[in-house]
């Protein structure tokens, strides 16, 4: 018989930290866009980076993947992260169309 | 006889777990890494069509950048509160489960009843999937904006019918009713709300068969379970809102 390890030590504390930085985070992305601190590129980037380590944390430690064992986390998400870096092709095609029209 | 033949080396037919834990939770993870690639196209299609317009509207004032914000709010604090009952669930503390996925649900809610409010609002001012009245070479605007956020609003109004149904099972359904019918028939025939609700019909009809077809006490794997979807569409959102709304946003 094999072991299913379901459970792990945690606190309530852990999450409410979490909670606070992600509540932070989406304060400080609000303001760098109102505020219009960059301009649009780098204000996507510097969005894109902050919305990446939200998501990083809300699978970490609210979808509990931090807890699960090293196969689970690295099949799951590198599959899905290549998947979704793929899709990025299609961007040359559209910065294309910007700079010469629809030919 | 029969009993201990069928016992006898169960231990060895079937394989060790891959991922060393339970099956449900794998296939949620896989159906919720399927349904990422489903929201990255839609949000590749909506870069796409940004990057490529250098007219694209930017629509969402003061007012809109607040009740996103306040949006945002909610999914995050619905995710705490989420966490939390995973955690009652963990300890066997049915009444405490019960209590933060009731939380969690009214923080969803919420979210749904602020995004109606503001795709009505945009509406009023003559936004449509075909057209919309700050940009007229960018038709596409409108379609974008609905299905991306409109997918998202959809996945958000199962996950709270989901939870129901995982804390107060049957008696959920009667709820579920109730409030169908009070925002049907409260609400004007050309409001979003009056067309939108009957998501929560089908919600019901699917919630029916289910539990009475398979009629079971949920435990805390269930729970869990209940989680990852949850947290996986407040995941969503941490996209949607700077690409969807801060990236368009209006300063006067």
């Amino acid at each position: 018989m094999h072991t299913i390890a379901t459970t792990h030590d945690e606190g309530k504390g852990q999450y409410f930290w979490v909670w606070g930085v992600l509540l932070l985070l989406t304060a400080v992305e609000v303001v760098l866009a109102y505020r219009q601190v960059f301009q649009p590129v780098a204000m996507l980037e510097a969005l894109m980076v902050l919305s990446i380590i939200k998501s990083a944390m809300i699978i970490g430690y609210f979808m509990h993947l931090k807890y699960e064992i090293a196969a689970m986390k690295w099949v799951m998400m590198v599959a899905v992260c290549a998947c979704l870096c793929l899709m990025c092709v299609f961007f040359a095609d559209a910065a294309r169309i910007l700079q010469l029209g629809v030919k | 006889m029969h009993e201990v033949a069928v016992q006898h080396g169960v231990g060895e037919v079937y394989e060790p777990s891959l991922f060393g834990t339970y099956s449900k939770k794998i296939g949620m993870w896989l159906f919720l890494l399927s349904d990422t690639l489903t929201f990255g196209a839609l949000l590749f299609a909506y870069s796409y069509g940004r990057i490529s317009n250098p007219d694209w509207p930017t629509p969402f004032g003061k007012e809109s950048i607040q009740n996103a914000t306040v949006m945002t709010g909610c999914l995050l604090s619905s995710s705490l509160t989420m966490v939390l009952g995973v955690l009652a669930a963990r300890r066997g503390d049915r009444s405490w489960t019960r209590n933060w996925i009731l939380f969690t649900m009214l923080f969803g809610s919420a979210f749904v009843v602020l995004h109606g409010m503001e795709w009505s609002k945009l509406i009023a001012e003559g936004m449509t999937p075909f057209k919309n009245p700050w940009a007229a070479t960018v038709p596409q605007f409108g379609g974008t904006f609905f299905t991306l956020t409109g997918m998202h609003m959809l996945h958000v109004t199962i996950g709270v019918i989901y939870l129901g149904v995982v804390s107060l099972r049957k008696a959920f359904l009667p709820i579920l009713l109730a409030i169908w019918a009070i925002v049907w028939f409260a609400t004007p025939a050309d409001n979003v709300f009056h067309i939108g609700v009957h998501v929560l019909l089908v919600g019901l009809v699917v919630a029916a068969v289910i539990l009475i077809l398979k009629p079971k006490v949920y435990d805390a794997h269930d729970v869990e379970i209940a989680g990852l979807y949850w947290h996986f569409v407040d995941l969503v959102w941490m996209f949607i809102f700077p690409l969807v709304y801060l990236m368009s946003t209006r300063v006067k």
